[in-house]
């Protein structure tokens, strides 16, 4: 492998794995706050891409897409919370695993009713749809180092968001004790609410960012959650840092695994996972 | 995790009403029709699968969400096993079956049973999910279309290729789990399990290996969910990768809530409740020009809402409560 393949290699990996850590933010924000498993993360993740799509073709520009479908999917959040999550915060896993287990075929119909089954593509905006040249022959789309950005910007807000500020602040005395929180007045539930949607809305622009190159389908949203779910694993669930390193690993090891050992390249991060279960059953990075 | 275990003893009325309902299945194919009795053997099949599971989630208190595995790993053993023209014999593939599926479930349980609560959950789904993209990108494993299974076991003394002959296998298959897992649950091993369920940190302290017993009810488990597997494989004729798919896993845990678990009663229950009503989502009409039949999914996602939002003990809870009201209402 040459220089060159091996910068796009590591940019592709770089992108895929800053792509994961926007989902599993999302989840593993969700758990380590409200204590709740949300198996139905991936279709969130389905509707950004669906959202993309129909969007862009009304409005005919994949900004505006971009824009109005963040802001409708912090409402669906805050109406998800509000109607259903907020009332399972306090119950077993198992039912919670239930409720969103039944969310994803109700997701998944809803799409299919709404949208049809029929696969689509969205179109790259034309201001990033150029490409960098690398040699003679190899060449890298601006479009990708565009989602790596947007993805990294997104990370580094949450990172200040959550360590430098008053809201952050609350959210971390919530995660800590959540009724020594509430007595000391802070409005828990609004707090609640405002995660939920963020991690809705992460989820939901990560899908909207990716569809111009992952294309639009049904049960898009099944398999990223399994790499959601491995990537939480591995980072130690409840770390925002656990989950960007350890995406950023799981994007290496894909990534990589695809074009050295084609073979076994699926079964490669799963091995990773076994391997880091082994060390440390918890995660690398259990708060 | 839950630990009041749920009607861990049956009540009397309960266990005649079981005794009534295992008369009826036998005398079932002699009073329906061919299409019927099929879809009364594939429910038995399911039973025995949610009664794998039970063991793990009523008992053990370990929620897999990944236990389809090892019934798609027995359905491919007989797959793989089985010849192009001719069958092959039950005697000795069924245990292989079995064993395949034990083995699958001691690997992974290796890895999983270390790992507690939402861990637990979302790694014994990984696993899963691991083997099944394992069999839906290899051609070599029969890849994303399956494997077709031509003929059914050979048994020698009956004749499994006679629906009837293979709706009684079933039956007695059902009904020796059954036995044999009540018969485990008041066993010392049983009891381990229940202690590990209500309270792992004391049993570690009283100086029981809480590892080895949860790997023994995981690969156990296991076992009997590829005991399923096989069965379906030799009722349908054909394994794909499905079998293994993480919607599996999630109507057998809805089986086994629906029915009320920690019993095995229950699960049975739940896995005749569960394909009766996914039966009749899919059979239902076009109501002007939309098919309601063709979106199971949305009805099935509702009904799972409202039934972990709303019905908490399970059809067999529900039973057992509304008796126990009649009884007190005698007072």
């Amino acid at each position: 492998m040459d220089l060159a393949n091996f910068l796009i290699q590591l940019l592709n990996s770089v992108q895929y794995g800053l792509l994961l850590f926007m989902l599993a933010a999302g989840l593993t924000l969700i758990f380590g706050i409200m204590g709740v498993v949300n198996l139905a993360h991936g279709s969130f993740y389905m509707l950004g891409a669906y959202l993309a799509w129909s969007l862009s073709s009304l409005s005919g520009s994949f900004t505006v897409a971009l824009i109005g479908g963040t802001a409708l999917s912090v409402m669906f959040g805050l109406a998800l919370e509000r109607l259903l999550f907020r009332h399972f915060y306090q119950r077993d896993h198992l039912d919670q695993v239930l409720l969103t287990f039944g969310l994803i075929y109700i997701f998944e119909e809803l799409r299919s009713i709404l949208w049809g089954d029929d696969v689509h593509g969205v179109a790259i905006p034309e201001l990033l749809s150029a490409s960098i040249p690398l040699t003679d022959t190899l060449s890298y789309p601006v479009y990708r180092l565009f989602i790596s950005g947007v993805c990294l910007a997104l990370a580094l807000g949450l990172y200040f968001m959550i360590s430098r500020t008053r809201l952050g602040m609350k959210i971390r005395a919530g995660a800590f004790n959540r009724d020594m929180t509430e007595a000391l007045g802070i409005n828990i539930k609004l707090i609640h609410a405002i995660v939920f949607a963020m991690g809705v809305a992460l989820a939901t622009i990560a899908g909207m960012v990716a569809s111009p190159i992952s294309s639009v389908y049904p049960n898009m949203g099944s398999q990223v959650l399994i790499m959601c779910f491995v990537v939480v694993v591995i980072g130690g669930i409840g770390s925002v840092r656990g989950a960007l390193i350890s995406a950023l690993l799981v994007g290496l090891v894909d990534t990589f695994g695809k074009v050295l050992l084609p073979q076994i390249a699926g079964m490669l991060v799963y091995m990773l996972m076994a391997a880091v279960l082994l060390w440390k059953p918890e995660g690398l990075f259990k708060q | 995790m839950t630990t009041q275990a749920n009607l861990e003893t049956l009540p009397r009325g309960l266990n005649i009403a079981l005794a009534v309902g295992f008369i009826a299945l036998a005398a079932f194919p002699f009073a329906s029709s061919e299409f019927y009795a099929q879809m009364v053997a594939r429910m038995m099949i399911l039973g025995i699968f949610a009664m794998s599971l039970d063991l793990l989630l009523g008992v053990t208190g370990l929620v897999s969400l990944g236990h389809a595995a090892f019934f798609g790993i027995a359905g491919y053993a007989l797959a793989f096993l089985t010849p192009q023209g001719e069958p092959v014999s039950l005697w000795w593939t069924l245990p292989v079956a079995v064993g395949a599926s034990a083995a699958g479930a001691f690997v992974i349980g290796f890895f999983v049973v270390r790992t507690r609560g939402i861990y637990f959950i979302m790694v014994t789904m990984a696993f899963a999910q691991m083997l099944y993209y394992l069999f839906f990108d290899n051609k070599v494993l029969g890849g994303s279309d399956g494997i077709y299974v031509n003929f059914k076991p050979d048994a020698h003394l009956f004749d499994l290729e006679d629906k009837r002959v293979f709706y009684y296998f079933t039956l007695g298959t059902l009904l020796l789990v059954y036995l044999f897992l009540r018969r485990l649950l008041w066993s010392p091993f049983g009891r381990s399990l229940a202690g590990v369920r209500v309270n792992e940190h004391r049993m570690r302290a009283v100086g029981y290996g809480t590892f080895g017993y949860k790997l023994a009810a995981f690969t156990l488990a296991g076992a009997l969910a590829g005991l399923a597997g096989y069965l379906w494989a030799a009722q349908t004729g054909f394994v794909n990768p499905e079998l293994m798919g993480f919607q599996m896993s999630a109507h057998a845990i809805m089986m086994v809530i629906l029915g009320g678990m920690g019993n095995f009663a229950g699960a049975i229950v739940g896995a005749f409740a569960f394909e009766w009503l996914l039966h009749w989502f899919k059979d239902l009409p076009e109501i002007g020009g939309f098919n309601a039949g063709k979106h199971w999914q949305l009805w099935m996602g509702i009904f799972i809402v409202l039934a972990v939002t709303f019905a908490r003990r399970g059809l067999l809870g529900v039973l057992a409560s509304l008796g126990a009201r009649k009884e007190r209402s005698h007072d």
